[in-house]
C-alpha cells in the first residue's frame, strides 16, 4: 500500500513538474503581457496543485497532508484571481496588445467606462 | 527522482528572473513576479517531502498569501494611473 502511494505521489508531481515547464517556456516566448499571463497563470497554477495533491497522496489525511490540502484552493482562488486583477490593471495603464492579436473585446466596455466616470 | 524534480524546478525559476530583469514593461516585471511565488509554493512542497519536516509546507501557505497581497496592491497601483503616463 506505501509502496502504491509513494508511486502514485512520484508521478502527480512529475506531472506537476512537467505543466510548470511549459508554463515557464509560454512565460519566456510569448509575444505580450496577456499571452504571457494566460499561459504562465493556467499551467503553473495546475502544475503546483498537481505538487501539492502529490503531497497529499503520499502521506494521507495526516499533519502534511492535510497542510497540503489547505494549500490548494488557497492558490487556486489566489492566484487567479491575482491574474485577472493583474489583466485589468495592466489594460488600464494603457499597455497594448501585441502586434499579431486581431481583436480585442475589452476595448467597447473599457471606453463605456471612461465615458461613464 | 524526487531531487532530479527539485532541480528541475528550481531553475524553472531562472526564467521568471529572466522576465523580470528582461521584460519590456512593468506588467511583464509583475507577472514574473506572480509564477515566481507559485513556483517556490512547489519547492516548499517538494522539499517538505525531501527532508520530513512538514513546517516548510507552512512557509508554502504563508507565500501564497504574501504573493497574493503583493500582487493585488501592485495591479491596483496600474490602475490608479493615469493612462497617457
Amino acid at each position: 500500500m506505501s509502496d502504491i502511494a509513494i508511486i502514485i505521489s512520484t508521478i502527480l508531481i512529475a506531472t506537476g513538474v512537467l505543466f510548470n515547464i511549459f508554463g515557464c517556456v509560454g512565460l519566456l516566448r510569448l509575444p505580450d503581457v496577456y499571452n504571457r499571463l494566460q499561459s504562465a497563470t493556467k499551467c503553473v497554477t495546475l502544475g503546483t496543485c498537481s505538487i501539492l495533491l502529490g503531497v497529499l497522496v503520499r502521506y494521507g489525511f495526516i499533519n502534511t497532508g492535510i497542510k497540503a490540502l489547505v494549500a490548494i484552493p488557497l492558490l487556486f482562488f489566489t492566484a487567479t484571481v491575482a491574474a485577472h486583477a493583474l489583466a485589468r490593471g495592466s489594460y488600464k495603464f494603457g499597455i497594448k496588445l501585441g502586434e499579431k492579436s486581431i481583436h480585442d473585446d475589452y476595448k467597447d466596455e473599457h471606453d463605456q467606462d471612461k465615458k461613464g466616470q | 527522482m524526487l531531487e532530479i524534480l527539485l532541480y528541475i524546478q528550481t531553475g524553472l525559476c531562472v526564467f521568471c528572473l529572466y522576465r523580470i530583469i528582461r521584460g519590456p514593461t512593468i506588467a511583464d516585471r509583475m507577472v514574473g513576479l506572480d509564477i515566481f511565488g507559485i513556483l517556490v509554493v512547489g519547492i516548499c512542497a517538494i522539499l517538505a517531502i525531501l527532508t520530513g519536516r512538514p513546517f516548510i509546507l507552512d512557509i508554502g501557505i504563508a507565500w501564497i498569501i504574501l504573493s497574493f497581497i503583493g500582487t493585488i496592491t501592485l495591479a491596483k497601483y496600474l490602475e490608479n494611473k493615469k493612462l497617457n503616463e
